[in-house]
């Protein structure tokens, strides 16, 4: 592990960032479908016992010059669906691929249920997978799609037949068995697919990308229905996605990659809340992005670059969510940033302000919509900004840490910054 | 659009001429001499043309060139598969040329085709000897019609499977093999079922040509009554004999063959799409 994603940096400023491994704690337990094998415990890594159904560790993968997988660990723990999520070109597909069987790594181990399936062919592994674009037989009726896999593995006929059934009621498609998948709707396909991938009880199921091929709104329903399904049958999943909002509706925990390394591993609000680096806080939901040597330039004096426990306004940016900043008619006194209004934008709940920061810094915030009418701001109006949760990204260090703002504002009142 | 309308509107004559002189074309240098052929060979009644057809040197010639075209297809259908499979599917030196090579068969004059094998199979060959010496003759004797017809639809199964399998979603192999179908059990349950439209439709192409092959045969096998001599040979013969009724009564059920075979593609294709696009 080269870069180590991190799940607890919600310290101080200035505080050295742990070389931590991969390892996740997870605290509730599920039942597995099927039941994993128990993992001994191990107490050289002293993690807590838990079942771990699928690990990877030091997966390497290059495509001729390009390193589409460098070094990359990460392991799910059984019953959890997990997100891989990354932009394109971030390795996740052919990390799940590995995972699978359909791709070989150029170095790195995969463990499925706690045995090395790293040189098992894909037909051995055990696993379900549920491809893009449906990947469905064509030329079968639907009810023998789904017993393919039933089929190839010898069960006998009529345990075959009634364990279909069962998916196809599971997947709320029963009066579709003897339908040809080319008279489904996109939303269909997929869940027969699944259905597929599922009906002889893999170890794990990996999806890639299994929304993307569909428009918006079935999208929509289908995820809300993925994640009741796994709900129902625990089957441990993990499920490749590009879109932040979808791993955020659907998984446990994500998985942050981005050019072929993890980034960060957690659950979806944490890494939300705490943002181990400036890429998945800017990946993961809106960002504002603020060099601290304009703020410093445009502020009044006793401006937020003094109370910022931070030495090096030349090479560090402030990053800070569009709802985590609060603002202000007046400035009363406290170190706020001073702005202007440049447009306002209701969007239903919530309202858009566009500010002009300290000289020439955009700055987007959003507030609830009925503060904002208490607060009544019109555009061209001078406003005071003050955020509630920042994280300073330093350039030269490298490091991205929280700064407690309420603790750094009460020092610098004490020192004598404000007014 | 309006400037197509004005001109529809103002002059439909040249349209109308061109689609005229379309059809005529097709009627004149096809369809005449389909029903002139058709009506003289059926025109002495039912029975004169059963009694031309079961003649026993015309029966045997019917006879064997279904039997070699039906051998040729069985092989080609394998092969050419198999061909367009090793082209699609793996990267090896020389693959451009391969493919380029693939059509030549095409390109050679039939009777060249037959030289080319009586060269490399006939008796005064070493291949020819060596075959001689196990006890199989195969120039001048039916398996060169074989060999003959097989050169001249060579590219028939390949061209028409090769587009299929390019187009193929490999993700379905893939799901095969996620769900435990090993390599032989994905190919016949997943790719075949998918490519069989398209092997078929080579193969009945080629199986046309076989039943009008004439010059490669005729080199090959030549022209050995009950033995090597083909319908269309028998047909060629029959005229130089001065039997027109028997020349026509042959070639009428050569021609019917191709048609239905024809047909059935067509038949074929409908339903392919049908199904598709459902």
């Amino acid at each position: 592990m080269s870069v180590g994603p991190f799940v607890d940096v919600d310290a101080g400023p200035s505080r050295a960032r742990p070389a931590a491994g991969p390892s996740v704690a997870f605290h509730h337990h599920r039942g597995a479908w099927p039941p994993p094998r128990v993992e001994a415990w191990r107490p050289e890594d002293g993690r807590e016992e838990k079942n771990v159904a699928i690990e990877v560790r030091g997966l390497s993968k290059k495509y001729g010059s390009f390193q589409a997988v460098n070094d990359v660990s990460f392991e799910v723990e059984s019953g959890k669906l997990v997100a891989l999520l990354g932009p394109s070109g971030s390795g996740k597909s052919t990390i799940l691929r590995t995972i699978a069987g359909l791709e070989s790594a150029d170095s790195g181990s995969v463990m499925l249920t706690g045995e090395d399936a790293t040189d098992l062919p894909v037909q051995q592994r055990g696993v379900g997978f549920v491809f893009q674009h449906y990947a469905l037989f064509r030329h079968m009726t639907i009810r023998d799609n789904i017993g393919f896999g039933l089929k190839i593995r010898g069960v006998p006929r009529a345990e075959a037949r009634r364990r279909v059934d069962e998916l196809l009621d599971l997947i709320q498609l029963g009066g579709y068995a003897n339908r040809y998948p080319s008279q489904l709707s996109g939303g269909q396909r997929q869940r027969v697919a699944l259905a597929r991938a599922l009906a002889p009880r893999p170890k794990v199921l990996l999806l890639d990308e299994p929304f993307g091929a569909l428009d918006a709104k079935v999208r929509d329903e289908l995820r809300t229905w993925l994640r009741r399904l796994h709900d129902e049958v625990h089957v441990t999943s993990l499920f490749v996605t590009h879109d932040q909002r979808e791993a955020f509706e659907v998984s446990d925990q994500i998985v942050v990659l981005a050019e072929g390394r993890v980034r960060q591993i957690g659950p979806p609000q944490t890494l939300y809340e705490q943002p181990a680096d400036p890429f998945v806080a800017g990946f993961l939901g809106a960002i504002n992005v603020l060099p601290l040597r304009s703020l410093k330039a445009g502020s009044v004096g006793g401006g937020p670059e003094e109370w910022l426990d931070m030495p090096p306004a030349e090479h560090a940016e402030a990053y800070v969510r569009p709802h985590d900043l609060d603002v202000f008619a007046a400035r009363d006194g406290k170190p706020y940033w001073p702005a202007r209004v440049e447009r306002i934008t209701p969007l239903g709940g919530v309202v858009r302000l566009d500010l002009r920061i300290a000289p020439e810094h955009p700055l987007y915030i959003e507030v609830p919509r009925d503060r904002s009418n208490g607060v009544g701001f019109a555009t061209g109006d001078e406003v005071y900004v003050c955020p509630r949760h920042i994280n300073i990204y330093d350039r030269v260090r490298g490091s991205f840490d929280p700064v407690d703002v309420h603790r750094a504002i009460g020092l610098s009142l004490e020192s004598g910054a404000g007014i | 659009m309006e400037a197509g309308s004005i001109f529809s509107r103002r002059r439909p004559s040249p349209e109308l001429l061109l689609r005229g002189a379309g059809l005529s074309y097709l009627g004149v240098m096809v369809v005449l001499p389909l029903l002139a052929m058709a009506w003289q060979a059926t025109a002495p009644g039912p029975a004169a043309f059963w009694a031309a057809v079961t003649e026993p040197y015309a029966w045997h010639a019917l006879k064997l060139t279904f039997l070699t075209a039906f051998v040729m297809m069985a092989v080609g259908a394998v092969t050419g598969t198999a061909t367009a499979w090793v082209l699609v599917r793996y990267e090896f030196p020389g693959r451009g040329l391969v493919n380029a090579l693939i059509d030549l068969p095409f390109a050679v004059p039939t009777v060249v085709t037959g030289v080319m094998l009586v060269a490399l199979y006939g008796p005064d060959s070493v291949v020819g000897a060596i075959l001689a010496d196990a006890g199989w003759k195969v120039i001048y004797d039916q398996p060169g019609i074989i060999l003959a017809l097989l050169f001249v639809t060579y590219p028939f199964v390949i061209r028409s499977v090769q587009p299929v399998l390019l187009a193929m979603d490999r993700a379905e192999e893939e799901a095969a093999a996620t769900l435990g179908a090993g390599p032989c059990a994905t190919f016949f349950q997943v790719v075949l079922p998918s490519l069989w439209p398209s092997i078929l439709t080579g193969s009945a192409l080629a199986f046309s040509r076989a039943l009008g092959e004439y010059g490669s045969v005729v080199m090959v096998a030549g022209n050995q009554p009950l033995l090597t001599r083909t319908a269309p040979i028998h047909v060629f013969g029959e005229i130089e004999s001065g039997n027109r009724h028997g020349a026509l009564a042959v070639s009428a059920v050569l021609l019917a063959a191709s048609l239905l075979i024809l047909v059935a593609l067509h038949a074929l294709q409908r339903r392919g799409e049908a199904r598709d696009a459902s």
